[in-house]
């Protein structure tokens, strides 16, 4: 991995909810064309992390943020307008969030708001993020009806879609597996291994063995604080820190 | 996109401005109570306005004391209060404790329907139905008294007393029940020793509110107590409210004259004791403190 | 088996709550009964589109009709877009600070002022101040002040009872401020804000003390023909009937309080329905 272009880069971020320390000092690249990993157990600092990159923790009053995120070489806070950055860097959540409005007026969200409003434009746009997110087959006969009908794991991929519409260039995943059964489950993974192609893409998860699977590269938190960031075979089999190898085989043992 | 910037920052502009209307409507309501009635007290003193025994605002010179006005509403208020506290609390505790789910359901739909009644609707019926079952009952040469007033007025506290109560139960957490019957106190016993006390606070908030409403009513009030403007000495004697003057004689005044700006003086007394009762009662219910 | 004291004792408690219930409600459905079976007898098309005759001793209340349901329409007009906005305001942009508890504290008191003393208010505001007369223009006004406070606080719940989830992923989707209330919040709080305000603005319908030196007049020969003409209202006309005219026939004023009552029991049963079809249909 010899000259690979950084997409995004961490420089000593320190984040606090309310005075407490949510996350300190840490510092990291992601690659374009990656899928990173974040591992580590609850409150470790993994979602935090994720929410400052395309800023949605501004949303919350009692949040501060110290350092610098580089996206594309500008920084969030002085370079970017937030909400070109948050179409830029889309985002699917822990458990699957469809409005409770039609599988079509789901995906065209945030085209209209970015003032896409040509019907055969739309239309366009959501046959092709559906096709993105592999659910193009499941739903096209029925894009009308609401997208709360849909299974659990059709929803996550429906949130996959809707942010693709946008076609972002980064997509965050928060724990997106974390109340789906096991074959959802695989074809979500499935999807991220494609969309990797096209996007860069980091993956929030409480599941080792899912980091494992898809993953390039790993990044391991502990109560705020980046222990170790490295090729995901070598986090697996030879971490350098104690406490990484701890964490695995806990998990494994 | 300056275009959405500019229209963004026209609704917000909006969005605020509605915000504190609320506050606006309330200044100016005091603003133009003040305006009105302050121009009263050119002709007439404070003290003599408070606590002069005469209200005879059609005499030459007018005398423009409200004490008799005054005792009126405290006179109905006390009376429709000691009969719908305890009646209103009784109830509040059977629906929100004691009564199974659908009966709950139907008795709540039974205070909605009573909030749902016109003032003026309920003051009719009390006019034709309550009226002269008083008089027959306590054998009186008339019905329109105050003690019908209080009756009528007891009604119409009943729906603001039950719902803010109900809801005050409501908040006492589960927990504290269990607790309670898992030692093996009765249902009861858990209500008076248990729920009572942890709701304490909403139900003086129930109670006050419930006064609040009392005291302002105007047109039931107006219809049932006989309307003499004489000191109160009796529960089974005419009375006259302070709304109900309003109400009545607004529609005679010159704009502009003595008795005019009278009632509005009597206006800023009524807004001042809502004003009062209202703070006391949402200082029950959420403290002193800004919530942070 | 012997029950013990504290049993006997629960047991004539509850007896006793559940009297004071009865003493509550059982009036209420005797009014109710009062006014439909001697309401009803009067009660027919003719009533409720003629043109009062006789000094309002016959004829029918077709004017009082028109006439509230004009000051109900001006009273949403007004009221029904400050109490959104207001309600958004304090939903989702108020922080936690002395500006947002000083709102509080005058909503609550907006909805604890008199009736009789809006009614004051709106005559030395709305008539006389800015002169716009008794007429409905002052009386819708002095209504929409009034429910102010109730479309607010209903408001306010159905948009904070909307997910936060909603909020994040439209933010998380680009979408502004704005664009997240106007698309992702408000369509789902509409119901309930809907429900609050027919409830509200209902109530309003049936206020007298508000309208007596805004708007009402005792008897007009025609219908009002722009708003600031008085109009006349069906509950200051049954004060009217009941109180001011002699010798008016009780059947007519029972069929005028029960066209009163209908009305806010019918918008009321509206209001429940839309409650409980969306409460059905809510998916989340």
């Amino acid at each position: 991995m010899v000259d690979v272009a950084e997409k995004i880069q961490v420089k000593n971020l320190t984040v606090t909810y309310a005075g407490i320390p949510a996350l300190r000092s840490a510092n990291f690249s992601v690659y374009e064309n990656e899928i990173l990993g974040i591992i580590g157990p609850a409150n470790s600092g993994k979602t935090t992390c994720l929410r400052t990159l395309n800023r949605l923790n501004d949303l919350d009053p009692r949040y501060r943020f110290e350092g610098e995120v580089l996206i594309d070489g500008k920084d969030i806070y002085r370079r970017w307008n937030v909400f070109e950055l948050r179409k830029k860097v889309g985002m699917v959540f822990a458990l699957p969030t469809p409005l409770p409005i039609s599988i079509f007026e789901n995906l065209a969200y945030g085209p209209r708001r970015d003032g896409v409003h040509s019907r055969k434009r739309l239309q366009e746009i959501v046959e092709q993020s559906l096709k993105s997110a592999f659910l193009w087959d499941e739903v096209k006969d029925r894009l009308h009806e609401s997208a709360m009908k849909l299974s659990g794991g059709q929803q996550q991929r429906l949130c996959i879609a809707r942010t693709l519409a946008l076609e972002p260039e980064v997509i965050l995943f928060d724990e997106p597996c974390s109340g789906l059964d096991p074959i959802s489950t695989a074809k979500i993974e499935d999807a991220m291994r494609e969309l990797k192609r096209r996007y860069t893409l980091i993956l929030v998860t409480n599941n080792t063995k899912q980091a494992a699977r898809v993953s390039d590269r790993v990044a391991f938190f502990l109560m705020g604080e980046l222990v170790e960031i490295d090729q995901t075979q070598k986090i697996f089999t030879v971490p350098k820190d104690g406490r990484t190898e701890g964490y695995i085989s806990g998990r494994y043992g | 996109m300056s275009m959405r910037r500019y229209y963004e920052f026209v609704i917000e502009a909006l969005i605020f401005a509605s915000g504190i209307a609320s506050i606006i409507f309330v200044l100016l309501i005091f603003i133009f109570l003040l305006k009105e009635g302050l121009m009263l007290f050119e002709h007439v003193g404070v003290f003599e306005f408070l606590f002069g025994k005469y209200w005879y605002p059609i005499s030459e010179p007018p005398r423009l004391g409200i004490l008799p006005l005054i005792l009126g509403s405290l006179w109905v208020t006390f009376g429709a209060t000691v009969i719908s506290v305890p009646l209103g609390i009784a109830c509040a505790i059977f629906i929100g404790e004691i009564a199974p789910g659908w009966l709950k359901e139907v008795l709540k739909a039974g205070v909605e329907l009573l909030a749902a009644i016109p003032s003026i609707v309920l003051g009719f019926i009390g006019l034709v139905t309550l009226v002269p079952m008083v008089k027959k009952v306590f054998g009186l040469p008339t019905g329109l008294t105050a003690i019908s007033g209080s009756i009528m007025l007891a009604f119409m506290a009943m729906p603001t007393i039950v719902s803010i109560m109900e809801d005050a139960l409501n908040a006492v957490p589960r927990g504290y029940r269990e607790g309670s019957i898992a030692m093996g106190a009765t249902q009861w016993q858990t209500i008076r020793r248990i729920v009572l006390p942890s709701a304490s606070s909403g139900i003086i908030a129930a109670v006050m509110l419930g006064i609040g409403r009392v005291v302002g009513e105007t047109m039931a009030v107006m219809m049932i107590t006989g309307n003499a403007a004489v000191i109160p000495m009796s529960f089974f004697a005419p009375v006259r409210t302070m709304t109900a003057t309003i109400a009545a004689e607004m529609g005679e005044t010159v704009q502009g004259s003595e008795h005019y700006f009278a009632l509005f003086a009597i206006g800023i007394v009524l807004f001042a004791i809502t004003f009062v009762i209202n703070l006391l009662a949402d200082f029950a219910l959420h403290g002193k403190q800004i919530r942070t | 088996m012997k029950l013990g004291n504290a049993q006997v004792e629960q047991k004539i408690v509850f007896f006793f709550l559940f009297l004071s219930t009865l003493i509550i409600l059982i009036p209420v459905i005797l009014v109710l009964i009062v006014i439909i079976s001697r309401g009803s007898s009067v009660l027919n098309w003719a009533f409720l589109t003629a043109m009062p005759r006789m000094g309002m001793r016959s004829g029918g209340i077709f004017p009082t009709i028109v006439g509230t349901f004009y000051l109900v329409a001006g009273t949403l007009v007004f009221a029904l877009p400050i109490g959104i906005f207001s309600a958004i305001y304090l939903s989702e942009y108020s922080k936690r600070n002395l500006l947002t508890r000083i709102i509080e504290l005058a909503i609550v008191n907006l909805a604890g002022v008199p009736s009789v003393v809006y009614g004051l208010f709106g005559l030395g505001l709305f008539v006389v101040f800015l002169k716009f007369g008794a007429s409905i223009l002052a009386g819708s006004l002095t209504l929409a002040v009034m429910v102010l406070p109730v479309i607010i606080t209903a408001s306010r719940e159905a948009l904070q009872s909307v997910p936060r989830s909603f909020r994040e992923v439209s933010y998380s989707l680009g979408a502004t401020k704005w664009q997240t209330i106007r698309y992702a919040v408000l369509p789902h709080a509409l119901p309930g804000i809907l429900t609050g305000t027919i409830l509200s603005v209902s109530r309003a319908a049936g206020e007298t003390a508000p309208i007596l030196f805004t708007v009402a007049a005792f008897y007009l020969p025609r219908l009002p023909q722009s708003i600031f003409d008085q109009a006349m209202a069906l509950p200051y006309h049954l004060y009217v009937l009941s109180t001011q005219v002699p010798n008016v026939r009780l059947e007519l004023q029972y069929g005028t309080a029960l066209v009163l009552v209908g009305l806010i029991v019918i918008a009321n049963l509206v209001a429940v329905i839309i409650r409980s079809y969306f409460r059905a249909k809510k998916q989340w």
